[in-house]
């Protein structure tokens, strides 16, 4: 039993102590068995906390140490870590985690949570107290990563893996790559347009004989987890076989009587059941299955078409898997400032597109568009709902469109109705260009927000301008631009089979925002790109190269360190009934001779640490290291108060 | 019972429900601050014996979070985890304890809103019937 032990609990600034008495959980426990030091730290895993601990390790030759911080998912990597700088074995620490499941689980009563934080470091002093040194188990880990999603936080991460000479697995469900960068023209700060940026990302990964791209593909199943994902992929027919020329597709385009709307304009144009989008790779033309009606008119003037493709189910192993799902444009409801109600009001994105295909002049239903309204966060920073957050691009977005509107067609006026413009870094240079050029800008708050209606035939937005002192200003635009944020992917899919979990904005979690950016909880899973939450192009580029570089981490080495839980038969007590083989879904235990006596041993290459060989065995004659009847029950005695 | 909430031991899964619980924390859901969380690998691990030894010291409930058939460890997670609470609770009925002061619920890495549903749903139930 350990008899010198090391316990620090944590401020967390004040994440935990807002909300629990570090210092009487301290005076608490300093007078537990076993307990040598006991202090409280502002930031156990800063820097300073950390190299003290070490210290301290050292020069009071410390047999175990508690951490009593956040949630281990977070920081239980991070102390191990810690005690093996000092020489410590790393499963002589044990973590307790009063922040997730203490301070802020408990907000609303502070004296329950110092009560409980007391508990819960006993039960982990408890546990300490019985820890034994051990060493981690090795198993293979797949050097290979799936990549789920071929926008540009995908497509960027891609490359990178193959950089690192990892082989890549790229899966699209759509069946062209580039996500919604694909659909933006002239982009800041570069000058360079959306496709050109997915062409050049499109060029590089299929030059690359490290990266399998598959597009129309779906992940529909896992079976595995880190170190050998074992997925199950649906893939969708284009129904093309062969490349053809353009003028081949022009006159198979022509010829299809049907015509949908068009996603890729967002909705502003129509598109054909046979369609290619312009700057969308890879350059093949795909058939849009649902809507086509199977005339046959295609088929006649072109011998490429082949219905007889069938879907095929395909299995692909990693050993990690980077999610890049991107988002969804916020659709704003019926009404909603005009929306669908009102003629010319439409969204950013659909007025991005509209510029891309107007060219001499910008026309909207027919008609000349010389004055522009812009109406900010529509879909962000709700006061009620699921969207209060700010979703970042759209400030930017908005007000580079509209000096790209005044740069592409003459004698426009815009007028910027803002809840406040968030145009941080360099983008702030957009907005004061368009300040200098002209551009109206105007202000409300939630409280009291600008209407949109129509009076005499034209659209008339009514504001209480508090720029000027809430003077009550209309403007009569020819347009209303609805500068909409970004939103969760409604299809749930990956969540559902990764068990990804979703944070107050529904967007995939990470573990934490600074420290480990793009982990999850779920292991060898990484995010990246908007699916995460609002990011600009750079950002998403930016997550998607480090999620990229932790993946490989998991990877890289060929091998994964595992727990060393596995199983230990109490050969004494073991009366071999077979129970414990029975209920093994590893086959890691089998029947061994132990002088005359028949006995259960397991294989300790095989055995996975589930456990469910512990409460089958009728003599109580296995235990899992690290949680044996003595651990576990020393820790309920403490949680009980009882210890 | 004269008191705010029980004490209720929660056997909750590394991989799985214990982030449930980790995220209820974070969305600020609260639960009693009496309920305590011991993490094991996979609930179809949990000894009938640890589930009575918390009633022996002063458990008024045990509440196991288990994998459900998102267990890494396989598919017969959930029917081992049924017949480890079938088998307490028979012991339970042995030792004159009521069974329902064990529960099990299905926690996914995802279940926050329905841990903490399940957990004050238990703590009402506990609060209600068990005399101190």
């Amino acid at each position: 039993m350990k008899k010198k032990l090391g316990v620090y609990i944590c401020h967390c600034g004040g994440n935990i102590s807002d909300y629990i008495d570090v210092e009487k959980v301290r005076a608490a426990i300093e007078n537990e068995e076993g307990v040598f030091l006991a202090k409280t730290t502002m930031f156990a895993c800063s820097d300073a906390t950390q190299k003290e601990m070490v210290q301290d390790i050292e020069t009071n030759d410390l047999d175990g140490l508690v951490v009593a911080s956040c949630s281990p998912k977070l920081h239980l990597i991070t102390f191990r870590a810690v005690t093996e700088r000092a020489q410590l074995n790393k499963y002589n620490y044990v973590h307790a985690n009063i922040r997730e499941q203490g301070s802020w689980a408990h907000s609303d009563d502070k004296e329950g949570a110092t009560e409980k934080a007391v508990q819960l470091v006993k039960a982990a002093v408890a546990k300490v107290r019985l820890s034994k040194s051990l060493e981690p188990i090795k198993i293979p880990s797949k050097k290979a990563v799936v990549i789920i999603g071929a926008g540009i936080a995908g497509m960027r991460a891609a490359i990178e893996l193959a950089h690192m000479g990892c082989p890549v697995t790229l899966i699209e469900r759509d069946h062209f790559t580039g996500g919604r960068v694909a659909q933006w023209d002239i982009l800041f700060t570069s000058d360079q347009t959306g496709r050109e940026i997915v062409s050049r990302l499109y060029n590089e990964i299929n030059n690359s004989k490290n990266i399998t791209l598959l597009t129309g593909a779906e992940v529909i199943s896992n079976k595995g987890s880190i170190g050998n994902f074992r997925l199950q992929v649906k893939i969708k027919p284009r129904y093309i076989k062969d490349h053809f020329d353009d003028d081949k597709l022009k006159k198979v385009i022509a010829v299809c009587p049907v015509e949908v709307p068009d996603e890729y304009n967002f909705n502003v144009t129509n598109r054909k059941a046979i369609y290619q989008n312009p700057g969308q790779y890879p350059k093949y033309p795909v058939i849009d299955i649902k809507n086509c009606t199977r005339c046959g008119e295609c088929e006649k003037v072109c011998d490429n078409i082949d219905f007889s493709l069938k879907e095929e189910v395909i299995e692909v192993e990693a050993g990690s898997i980077l999610v890049a799902t991107g988002f969804d444009p916020y659709i704003p409801q019926d009404g909603e400032f005009g929306y669908n109600e009102i003629d010319n009001v439409i969204t950013l994105p659909q007025f991005k597109r509209l510029i891309d295909l107007c060219h001499n002049d910008l026309l909207f239903n027919g008609k000349a568009i010389k004055s522009i309204a812009y109406i900010y966060c529509v879909g962000s920073r709700q006061s009620e709902g699921e969207n209060k957050y700010c979703s970042r691009y759209c400030c930017t977005s908005a007000i580079h469109t509209s000096i790209q509107v005044k740069k592409n067609f003459k004698n426009v006026k815009n007028f910027h109705f803002t809840r406040g413009i968030r145009t941080y870094g360099k983008q702030e240079l957009l907005y004061y260009e368009s300040q200098k050029d002209g551009d109206i800008y105007l202000q409300s708050y939630e409280e009291n927000p600008l209407m949109v209606s129509t009076e005499n035939g034209k659209i008339c937005v009514k504001i209480n301008d508090i720029l000027t002192g809430n003077r009550e200003i209309s403007v009569e635009p020819d347009l209303v631009v609805l500068v909409t944020g970004i939103v969760p992917r409604s299809d749930t899919s990956i969540s559902q089979i990764f068990k990804l979990p979703g944070g107050r904005d529904r967007f995939f979690n990470e573990i934490h925002p600074k420290l480990r950016p793009v982990e999850t909880v779920i292991d060898g899973i990484t995010i990246a790109g908007t699916c995460q939450g609002p990011k600009n192009v750079t950002e998403s580029l930016n997550s998607g190269l480090s999620a990229a570089t932790k993946s490989f981490s998991l990877v890289n080495k060929g091998e994964l360190e595992l727990e060393p839980i596995i199983a230990e038969i109490d050969k004494n007590k073991c009366t071999w009934c077979g129970e414990c083989e029975k209920a093994c879904p590893f086959d890691a235990i089998r029947m061994v001779k132990q002088g005359d006596k028949d006995v259960a041993a397991i294989n300790n290459s095989v055995c996975k640490g589930c456990g469910m060989c512990l409460p089958v065995c009728p003599v109580n004659a296995i235990n899992l290291i690290s949680y044996s009847d003595k651990e576990i029950e020393s820790m309920i005695d403490s949680l009980a108060g009882k210890g | 019972m004269n008191r705010r909430s029980a004490s209720i031991l929660v056997f909750s899964t590394e991989k799985i429900s214990d982030p449930a619980i980790d995220m209820a924390g974070l969305l600020k859901l609260h639960y009693p601050p009496t309920v305590y969380t011991i993490s094991v690998p996979c609930s179809s691990g949990i000894k009938p014996r640890w589930i009575l030894h918390a009633y022996n010291k002063g458990f008024d409930g045990v509440f196991i979070a288990a994998d459900g058939s998102d267990c890494t460890f396989g598919e017969s997670c959930t029917e081992k985890t049924g017949n480890i609470v079938s088998k307490t609770h028979e012991i339970m009925k042995e030792k004159k304890l009521d069974p329902a002061r064990l529960r099990m619920a299905a926690i996914c890495s995802v279940c926050s809103e329905s841990f903490v549903k399940q957990i004050k749903s238990f703590n009402e139930y506990l609060l209600k019937t068990i005399k101190s």
